[in-house]
């Protein structure tokens, strides 16, 4: 059984790996050819992220964007995770369902509703479209790591605080806020590397006036190759799994993904 | 600090941002897009206010009715995939070590975030000829010579998979740790082998789990934009690819839009049905 | 009027009334234990008292004031919760400095309380440690403390050593006690052990189905219940029929008891008999003729099982005074006026 069971594991990993190592073998190519295995070794590519002007600004874009829109999707998402876990208001869940639904319906509606909505209002093109669309098309992540943090407070501990003599705005500061801290940071970590990958919803609202990575390796894709784009996808897949490690690391992870609490 | 209904306007402070938010950037964008869906389109990429069903005529031809085909097989075929690896994989990470659980999740994590262009481009390089895994085979001896895998069927199913499998894992994965592990126990004690086990105790306790999955995943796979175009042929190209292609390189808002509005149905129309079917079959 | 007044207390969820018009007053100073079984609507009671519930009808009245619509957070109360809800993510002093803290107390006169608090429960130089690391008995001390922080007008714990193992149980009950009593803070304590009950409360408050069946110190409880059912629930009783004879006299399985009546104006009733009350003679002799059907040696006592006239009555007695009697017996019974209590109901 365990044979079978590591078999079946290292197949898996394997048809999942397989592609990423291809890349990162691509990434380190001496010249610019695509070539497997990697002919020289060369960290050039990596270097041409960072002195590239425009890989350079592409990277800064999409590091701004991730990181105002995934504050705004937490800003939006932590006052109405509290309002539906404080108060007793069922018909302020339709709020909490628009919230799931932009990143449970398939992207390109999202985008194509955005992309309208910006052209008719007269913004469209303009970079703080981006962050606002992909605020909102990311509103889910917190959204749901934070209900997920609120009903696992213990009420009673609310209510001890409240018989201490502390009121509402007390009793989130002092209470809440701390126990929630691990479900609001894991809540951005994953708005803020979903955004810095995402690449529909930012095109189709600012793709012809901001270049974010994504639609800069897309643009790249069409004109041909370069060993950028291997070094770029290398680049994000590690900062996403530093990002998760990080999260792991620090929060419970299975418990984040939906395990109980305190299970093996 | 009692739980009870809000009272005062006060007390509704909180949700005004979020729902003010929510409101004017999801619910009216979905409204325009619906609008414009009627809109009647003029030369150059302009559409002007009407209310004509132009855009939803269009769909009454082969072409699209071809596309509309394709993309429903496509889905279903990547969903079943999918949730035909996924369970056993799930089922078994979730009888693993903490450890091991965590480096997986973080792992399917981090491919999941990975932008769709970054898993073409990917999927693209292993497919191709030069640096591909023909290459491989050559080497090995399987195969007299290298050659490039796409664009075909073959490459976008597999990348499409590649794409919805961490999603599925992540979806199962909390009914799966939830089963309670002495189901499989008492079968093991009756005398059924571990995968007779896994089949007769885990998948049936599972049914509606594995519905619920298949219908996330195949909605999921439908919102594959780039997969198709980057490694298909233009017949396989889905509704999302042409959704994309006739709002940003054709310049046909309204028809976009129909598609968009389209999908939408579609999507929740074969949601409700299967979820129907599986209240069907629990009520037997 | 000081101390705390309930008065026509109701609490209605939907159609289900878990607290039913119920009128208490507690003078300052006193320890009341509310006892009763699981579902009585003591915690109900408690919280609305608490103001973590609105009561739906009645009013609760604390030193002289109208507090029933007053929130939790200005009562002024101490509480120990069930959970204890002790904060997971503050350390045992800055649990027990909490309601300071929100205060606005200095910081040095926050530390000060602290560590005489902790003096209090014997946990000195614990300020430090996470509540995560305490013992349950460690656990149930520090909310206690706590609770106190502040001098409460009114001290609340709901069940506080139902998690205990009995041993520490007993030891935390008197401890209790004695805090209460030198501190003289009104406490309310809610129990479903009787034993806790007349171990440290002034006033027990019985309740049933909730409403309040009879609330008196103690030993009144146990010698004068008011009705059956506290008759039967606190400690054990033999609940007899008594009806009246040809001549109109009370008669308890079919003998004339002397001195027992029936309540005026009543037609039959319920005589409550406590088992250690119960003599066994020989019979006849006016006594109430039984027969003994089980007889079992507890150590400490014996109980004799005797079948009268369709009811079984239990005797009590100690090793010393053992009877000599065996199964199958015939045997009297003999009842004293004076221990025993007719009930209405
Ligand atoms: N929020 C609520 N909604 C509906 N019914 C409730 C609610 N809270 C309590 N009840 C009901 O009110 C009754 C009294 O409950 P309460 O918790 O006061 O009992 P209790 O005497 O404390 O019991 P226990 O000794 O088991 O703690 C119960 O029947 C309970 O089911
Ligand atoms: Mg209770």
């Amino acid at each position: 059984m365990t044979a079978l069971r590591r078999l079946f594991f290292v197949v898996v990993g394997l048809f999942l790996a397989l592609p990423l190592i291809v890349v990162a073998g691509v990434s380190i190519n001496a010249r610019q050819t695509l070539a497997f295995p990697p002919q020289g070794f060369s960290l050039s590519w990596y270097g041409q992220i960072f002195t590239n002007a425009e890989w350079r600004n592409a990277l800064i874009a999409s590091l701004t964007l991730a990181a105002s829109s995934a504050l705004l999707a937490l800003l939006i998402a932590l006052p109405l995770a509290w309002f539906l876990w404080r108060r007793i208001a069922p018909w302020a869940n339709i709020f909490q369902l628009l919230g799931v639904a932009p990143f449970t319906l398939p992207p390109v509606i999202t985008a194509l509703g955005l992309l309208t909505f910006w052209a008719t209002t007269g913004f469209y093109g303009q970079a703080w479209t981006a962050v606002i669309s992909h605020g909102i098309f990311f509103v889910t992540l917190p959204l749901v790591t934070l209900s997920l943090g609120f009903s696992a407070i213990d009420r009673s501990l609310v209510e001890a605080a409240a018989t201490m003599g502390a009121d509402d705005r007390v009793v989130f500061r002092t209470v809440v806020l701390p126990l929630i801290l691990p479900y609001l940071v894991s809540g951005y970590a994953f708005a803020f590397v979903l955004s810095l990958n995402e690449y529909i919803v930012a095109y189709m609202t600012v793709g012809f006036t901001v270049e974010t990575l994504p639609i800069k390796i897309f643009n790249a894709l069409r004109y041909g190759y370069t060993p950028t784009m291997a070094a770029v996808t290398v680049l994000f897949l590690v900062i996403a799994a530093v990002v998760f490690g990080l999260v792991a690391r620090f929060g419970d992870l299975p418990k984040l993904l939906g395990a109980m609490s305190d299970e093996r | 600090m009692r739980r009870e209904p809000p009272q005062r306007l006060a007390h509704y402070g909180p949700l005004f941002f979020p729902a003010g938010m929510l409101t004017v950037f999801f619910v009216v964008p979905f409204a325009t897009m619906i609008a414009v869906s009627f809109f009647q389109r003029q030369q150059g990429g302009f559409y002007t206010p009407a209310f004509v069903f132009d855009n939803y005529a269009r769909f009454l031809s082969l072409f699209f009715g071809k596309v509309l085909g394709f993309s429903l097989f496509l889905a279903v075929a990547v969903a079943v995939a999918c949730v035909v690896i996924g369970i056993p994989f799930t089922y078994l990470l979730s009888r693993s070590a903490r450890k091991i659980q965590i480096v997986w999740l973080v792992a399917l994590l981090s491919i999941l975030s990975l932008s769709e262009v970054m898993i073409g481009f990917a999927w693209s390089t292993l497919f191709s000829r030069t640096a591909g895994i023909t290459n491989l085979f050559v080497w090995l001896g399987l195969m007299a010579q290298a050659q490039a895998l796409t664009p075909s069927f073959g490459a976008v199913m597999t990348a499409m998979t590649y794409q919805a499998f961490p999603y599925t894992v992540l979806v199962l994965y909390p009914a799966l740790v939830r089963l309670d592990p002495t189901l499989t126990e008492a079968a093991r004690t009756l005398g059924a082998s571990p995968v007779k086990a896994f089949l007769t105790v885990v998948v049936p306790a599972l049914r509606n789990t594995i519905l619920a999955t298949l219908i996330m995943v195949f909605i999921f796979a439908l919102g594959s934009y780039l997969l198709p175009q980057l490694l298909g042929r233009p017949q396989h190209w889905t509704l999302s690819v042409l959704i994309t292609d006739q709002a940003i390189y054709q310049s046909n808002m309204p028809f976009a839009a129909a598609m968009a509005v389209f999908l939408v149905l579609v999507s929740l129309a074969l949601v409700g049905l299967a979820l129907y079917a599986g209240q069907q079959r629990q009520a037997k | 009027m000081s101390g705390l007044n309930l008065s026509h207390v109701t609490k209605q969820f939907g159609t289900f009334t878990a607290v039913n018009d119920v009128s208490l007053s507690v003078p300052d100073g006193t320890f009341v234990c509310l006892l009763g079984p699981s579902g009585c609507g003591k915690t109900t009671l408690m919280r609305m008292i608490a103001g973590l519930d609105l009561p739906t009808g009645g009013s609760i009245e604390l030193a002289g004031a109208d507090i029933t619509k007053v929130p939790t957070h200005k009562r002024d109360l101490g509480m120990v919760f069930q959970s204890l809800a002790l904060f997971p993510h503050l350390t045992v002093g800055e649990n027990i400095a909490y309601s300071l803290r929100i205060r606005g107390v200095a910081k040095d006169v926050q530390k000060k309380r602290i560590d005489e608090l902790l003096a209090m429960i014997h946990l000195p130089g614990f300020a430090d440690r996470s509540v995560a690391k305490l013992s349950g008995g460690q656990r149930q001390r520090v909310a206690i403390a706590r609770a106190l922080a502040i001098s409460p007008k009114l001290f609340l714990l709901d069940e506080p050593l139902s998690a205990l193992d009995a041993k520490l149980r007993e030891a935390m009950q008197v401890e209790l006690r004695q805090l209460q009593q030198r501190l003289g803070i009104t406490t309310i304590v809610v129990t479903h052990d009787q034993r806790e009950a007349m171990t440290m409360a002034d006033t027990v408050v019985v309740m049933n189905g909730g409403e309040i069946r009879q609330a008196a110190p103690p030993v009144d409880i146990y010698r004068r219940p008011a009705d059956s059912f506290v008759a039967d629930f606190i400690g054990q009783t033999n609940l007899l029929p008594v009806v009246p004879d040809g001549a109109g006299r009370a008669s308890v399985l079919g003998e004339v008891v002397e001195g027992i009546a029936l309540p005026t104006g009543a037609a039959k009733g319920t005589l409550s008999v406590r088992p250690e009350d119960v003599q066994l003679t020989a019979p006849g002799h006016g006594a109430i003729s039984g027969t003994v059907t089980f007889v079992r040696d507890l150590g400490g006592a014996i109980e004799t099982f005797v079948e009268a006239g369709g009811t079984q009555v239990i005797a009590v007695c100690s090793p010393r005074n053992r009877p000599d009697v065996s199964v199958g017996q015939s045997v009297g019974i003999r009842l004293d006026p004076a221990t025993s209590v007719v009930l209405a109901r």
